[in-house]
């Protein structure tokens, strides 16, 4: 019998096995951010346990509320700064260099196949776009990750998700994940690996991979996860190119984190994407989906384009395409995040960050804020968003707030129209 | 090890996510103290008032996927100060469940016919819970019995009251 890529994953990593249902796994990266870290820091030092087991495995970043809004968020960066100071983290990014940490820890190069991964977030599940086990966790494993570089979990079983035919026009990765997550149900992977593979995958590009894993979580899923390929190999190469001599090299390196043929799954998902139509979110459920179609209509008062989900360079490619010599409606707002100086950057030099302020954009700088309703685009009571994020749980960005999630391009059309319509009419 | 059981809190939907058991406005809070007034705060749930309801409970009993969301372990110590020692549903997000035996609470899972029986007791519910045996006693109007199964894991976490205490004794 064969295994899967995270059974592989879980036996290079095997620390321990206190229960045949339980393990305990080495860690290669621990990420924290100034929500979840600075109270483990201030509980291991309350303990007498100020350490780190490896100060070059653990990354660090401020990037849910930056710069500080207030004396409290001023308090959780100040503490995560001196730590990281004073335990010679050397990958400590703060503003001006800092982003959205899904984004910019993937380009940055700390991820890579074969890894095991844990942060005090729940969309840590993004980073298995590179073909790794990583996962969220809370400030207690955070806490022994930070201070023995081991994390605990039940053996996951695998669900494969097949996606085949071919994505049509005006259809992405986020149109993808939300229709597969309505069939899941919001726990219908619950304690599972969501492993995605088929031709679909196989040619989507890591940004769209990582946007596929990242919403993993919104089906309960402990990880998401696609087997490394070329498209790996690629964007990795600038890390990984003095430790091979070609592509081909490390490719073949990487299959050691395939799985292999007859691998045991609990249940394989055939998805064909052929005749999908863009998708947005109803409720307050990422379950609650529907054909953009049938929402056609509903009006907005905000637009927000940015987050771990959907703030990459080729989301707001795919934003530009819409807004390109349009304005914005009167009704509405319109925000846009770029997940991370990188992305922004390049936002600039391609000209997508001109079209989106001469269509009425607001562009703020790489942060998490509106998307958890901490800061830079809280709703009113009542206001309407349409959001490339990943959440419309109830208040999620700001209380009494309503968030109707999608894809770039359908919040694009959703700005310019000032209500949610269907997308692909506005593309030549 | 903590004290489990005591009166039923019964909080009837599934689905209960992280960010209404403590929103993230509040997670700039640096202790756990002073999350709680905020419990369950955003809570969609027709009637409820957290101030009235929480009074005096020790238990909740609700339905599927409950915590699913965020990884804030701050709606588990949200809980813990407002003296929830232990969460009855039908199924856990993976995360909060992990959470809650990190920090060394019961978050007990039971069949949803179970779950039924104790939404249907009557009156105030008080939960007995027998750890070793795996056995629940629930007396409101009517009294039941439930027997559950605990990770043997989730167990040694439990009685090392949370895993860091366990972590630093074995790795
Ligand atoms: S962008 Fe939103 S979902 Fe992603 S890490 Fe930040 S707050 Fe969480």
């Amino acid at each position: 019998m064969g295994y899967t890529i995270v059974e592989k994953i879980f036996a290079a990593h095997r620390r321990d096995t206190p229960t045949p249902e339980n393990i305990i796994l080495d860690l290669d990266v621990v990420m924290c951010h100034e929500i979840t870290t600075p109270i483990a820091i201030t509980d291991l030092e309350a303990r007498g346990m100020d350490r780190v087991f490896d100060p070059d495995k653990i990354k660090v970043v401020i990037d849910h509320v930056t710069p500080a809004k207030d004396s409290k968020t001023a308090t959780q960066g100040k503490i995560l700064r001196d730590w990281a100071r004073r335990q010679n983290i050397r990958d400590f990014f703060d503003i001006g260099r800092n982003g959205v940490c899904h984004a910019l820890f993937p380009e940055k190069g700390f991820i890579r196949p074969g890894y095991t991964v844990i942060m005090g977030d729940s969309h840590t599940c993004t980073h298995g776009a590179f073909g790794a086990f990583a996962a969220g966790v809370g400030t207690t494993d955070l806490e022994v990750g930070i201070l023995k570089g081991v994390c605990s979990f039940r053996l996951p079983r695998t669900i494969k998700v097949e996606i085949n035919g071919r994505m049509p026009a005006g259809v992405y990765a986020k149109d993808v994940i939300l229709h597969i997550i309505k069939k899941l149900t919001v726990n219908g992977a619950t304690d599972r690996v969501l492993e995605f593979g088929g031709p679909v995958v196989a040619s989507m590009s890591m940004e769209a991979r990582m946007t596929l894993c990242n919403m993993a979580i919104e089906a309960g899923a402990t990880c998401g996860v696609c087997l490394p390929d070329k498209i790996t190999a690629e964007y990795l190469w600038p890390f990984i190119k003095e430790q091979y001599t070609t592509i081909d090299e490390a490719l073949a390196d990487f299959q050691e984190w395939h799985s292999d043929p007859d691998a045991a799954y609990e249940q394989v998902l055939e998805f064909d994407v052929s005749t999908l139509v863009p998708q947005v979110t109803y409720g307050f459920k990422p379950d609650e989906v529907k054909d953009i179609t049938e929402m056609e209509g509903v009006p907005v008062d905000q637009i927000y384009i940015g987050s771990c989900t959907n703030g990459r360079i080729e989301d707001l490619r795919e934003a530009a395409r819409v807004l390109k010599g349009k304005k914005i409606s009167d009704q509405v707002r319109g925000i846009l995040s770029p997940a991370t100086p990188k992305v922004y950057n390049q936002a600039l030099e391609e000209g997508l960050i001109k079209i989106f302020q001469e269509a009425g954009f607001c562009v703020t700088n790489p942060t998490c804020g509106a998307c958890l309703g901490m800061s830079n685009g809280v709703l009113a009571d009542g206001e309407i968003c349409a959001s490339t994020t990943n959440r419309n749980f109830n208040g999620r960005m700001g209380k009494g707030g309503i968030v109707h999630l999608m894809s770039p391009l359908s919040a694009a059309a959703a700005a310019v129209a000032g209500k949610i319509t269907d997308p692909r009419v506005m593309l030549d | 090890m903590k004290q489990f059981g005591g009166q039923a809190l019964f909080l009837d939907r599934s689905d209960i996510n992280t960010d209404e058991i403590i929103p993230a406005k509040y997670l700039t809070e640096n202790t756990k103290m002073d999350l709680k007034p905020y419990v369950l705060e955003d809570l969609k749930l027709g009637g409820f008032d957290p101030k009235r309801d929480l009074a005096d409970k020790g238990v909740i009993v609700s339905r599927a996927n409950f915590g699913c969301g965020s990884s804030r372990e701050h709606a588990v110590w949200v809980f813990e100060v407002n003296e929830i020692n232990t969460v009855i549903a039908e199924s856990f997000a993976r995360i909060f469940r992990q959470n809650m035996y990190n920090c060394g609470m019961l978050a007990i899972e039971l069949p949803a016919a179970d779950i039924e029986q104790l939404f249907n007791l009557g009156g105030e519910v008080t939960v007995e819970v027998d750890l070793p045996a795996g056995k629940l006693t629930a007396k409101g109007e009517r009294t039941a019995e439930f027997s559950f199964n605990l990770n043997d894991f989730d167990r040694r976490l439990v009685a090392a009251g949370g895993w860091l205490n366990y972590a630093d004794k074995h790795y």
